[in-house]
């Protein structure tokens, strides 16, 4: 598997910069009038792996826009590391990178570029860093031969790949995916799966996954939190989940493919 | 009531957009490979058609201007009304309304579907201003590259003129009487004028149409909905501007 081949030197130093944790305080989100968030309290241990959960439409890729400062609370706080996420320069003190669930390559630079632009921008290395700090990155996710090829060249696997690159080249202090296995094969996923932990185990990052993969969550998560209609319906360790008796949690881990009484036909959800 | 309320909007992002894109001046040498692939897509590519449009226009200009002029009087009067026509008005406005259509839908497009794919939200995380890698070098290609594009305008509209008011059987007077009028009654103000006019049209085309496209919400189908509204409000906008500053520019 291409993240566990290379141990041997940490091109990304992270010693002097701790992985930081997240709280959200009560945090609730309205658009208009529909409350897509509602009163969620949670914390995030410096490098653990958190795995926020949940079906379709409940509220997960908001709730981890607030932390990287895309969305505003309409009420609550969501703190970084003790600084409020909504604040712009929070962004400025803490390197915090998001893996994209469609990737968000930039489509009009070469799978380099989109790596080595973080680090030009910011001038944290003349060109000879950067190629090295680039294509170790890109050797870790084994992209090698991806470098010049473009972001429509490449396959759904692929790109998120080249998106978990661009996300590692930032040496971020907390690291987070949304749907990072969706619309991926089974093999490709318990990749990115393995992939994920290897890099919280190498670089000590914290880590936090949206995802409704059940493999992923149950195998990597140190943590995981069940997000239902905007609210927080589970939160505790894999095997707390495994042993959950909750009638709508048992359902999302392993619904059953009832036809003689379709979901979709039912007057009420199952309580 | 809400219509008033988009506008209002609108003019506060887009003030807000130059704001946050003039906090990042002092990066502009850093970004100079990212000017010049700006200039060259604002500018090199729009010189052809702008000189194809300015030089008809010059060319109308002259035959309508002689046709009438038939009845009226001294013909080679017509290199002046062009020259002055050109260079005072339609050689700044009709450039500006080519930039609209040509560059500002193009930057609008783009930007847009940055925007729908996330790329935007990419480069905020990153903690890399969009206003600084994608508006500003844009905003200074436009200030630099809008004089070259009037400069060629005017020259190729008078030119167009003289051409016409020679081989025109009706009016046929020599590129020297055409030329002549327009030396002894025109200065380097009125050219300068335009050019100023100009400089003004073309910085509001692309800073509208850069905010337009960094506004844009939803999915594919805004992409398109953004491009109508971005060149609909900069044609308005060149229109306005070109009376407001018109008579602010004659006192």
């Amino acid at each position: 598997m291409p993240a566990t081949t290379h141990a041997t030197r940490n091109p990304f130093s992270h010693a002097e910069t701790p992985a930081v944790g997240v709280k959200l305080e009560d945090l609730c989100k309205s658009f208009g009038s529909f409350e897509v968030l509602k009163h969620i309290t949670l914390s995030v241990e410096p490098g653990e792996i958190f795995v926020l959960m949940g079906p379709s439409g409940s509220g997960k890729s908001v709730l981890l826009k607030h932390i990287v400062g895309l969305e505003l609370p309409t009420s609550g706080r969501v703190t970084v590391d003790g600084l409020d996420a909504a604040d712009e320069t929070t962004r400025e003190k803490i390197r915090m990178a998001l893996v994209f669930q469609a990737g968000a390559l930039f489509n009009s630079l070469s799978v380099y570029d989109n790596l080595a632009l973080y680090l030009r921008e910011h001038q944290l290395a003349d060109e000879a860093g950067i190629r090295e700090k680039v294509m170790r990155a890109l050797q870790i996710l084994s992209l090698e031969n991806a470098a010049q090829k473009f972001p429509s060249e490449l396959s759904g696997g692929m790109k998120k790949r080249v998106a978990i690159a661009r996300a590692l080249v930032m040496e971020p202090q907390l690291m987070l995916y949304d749907e990072p296995t969706s619309e991926l094969d089974p093999v490709m996923s318990a990749t990115i799966a393995e992939i994920i932990a290897t890099l919280k185990d190498e670089y000590h990052v914290t880590t936090i996954v949206v995802s409704h993969d059940r493999d992923l969550a149950l195998n990597i998560g140190d943590r995981i939190g069940i997000l239902m209609g905007g609210e927080l319906k589970f939160l505790g360790t894999p095997d707390e989940l495994r042993q959950s008796q909750d009638p709508e949690v048992v359902d999302f881990l392993n619904p059953k493919i009832d036809l003689k009484n379709p979901r979709f036909k039912r007057l009420e959800t199952p309580s | 009531m809400k219509q008033l309320n988009d506008i209002l909007e609108g003019i506060g992002s887009t003030l807000l957009l130059l704001a946050r894109a003039a906090r990042y001046v002092g990066t502009l040498p850093r970004q100079f490979g990212r000017f010049v692939e700006q200039c060259y897509v604002i500018g090199y590519t729009t010189m052809p058609i702008v000189a194809v449009l300015s030089f008809f226009i010059g060319s109308v200009l002259a035959l309508e201007s002689g046709y009438a002029a038939e009845n009226l009087g001294p013909k080679q009067f017509i290199g002046l009304l062009v020259g002055l026509s050109m260079a005072r008005e339609l050689g700044p406005m009709m450039t500006a309304v080519l930039l609209a259509g040509r560059v500002g839908s193009a930057i609008t497009a783009e930007l847009a579907s940055m925007k729908v794919y996330q790329e935007v939200d990419a480069l905020e995380t990153m903690n890399i201003p969009p206003a600084r890698i994608l508006v500003l070098p844009r905003l200074a290609a436009i200030l630099v590259m809008m004089p070259v594009l009037g400069i060629v305008a005017d020259l190729v509209g008078w030119f167009g003129g003289a051409i016409i008011a020679k081989y025109t059987h009706f009016i046929s007077i020599e590129p020297e009487a055409y030329f002549a009028t327009m030396r002894q009654f025109m200065d380097f103000g009125d050219v300068g004028n335009g050019l100023f006019k100009g400089e003004i049209f073309g910085f509001v085309v692309v800073l509208v149409c850069c905010n337009i496209g960094l506004s844009t919400r939803g999915g594919p189908r805004e992409i398109g909905a953004s491009v109508t509204k971005a060149v609909v409000t900069s044609l308005i906008l060149i229109l306005v501007l070109d009376f407001i500053v018109s008579k602010a520019l004659m006192k």
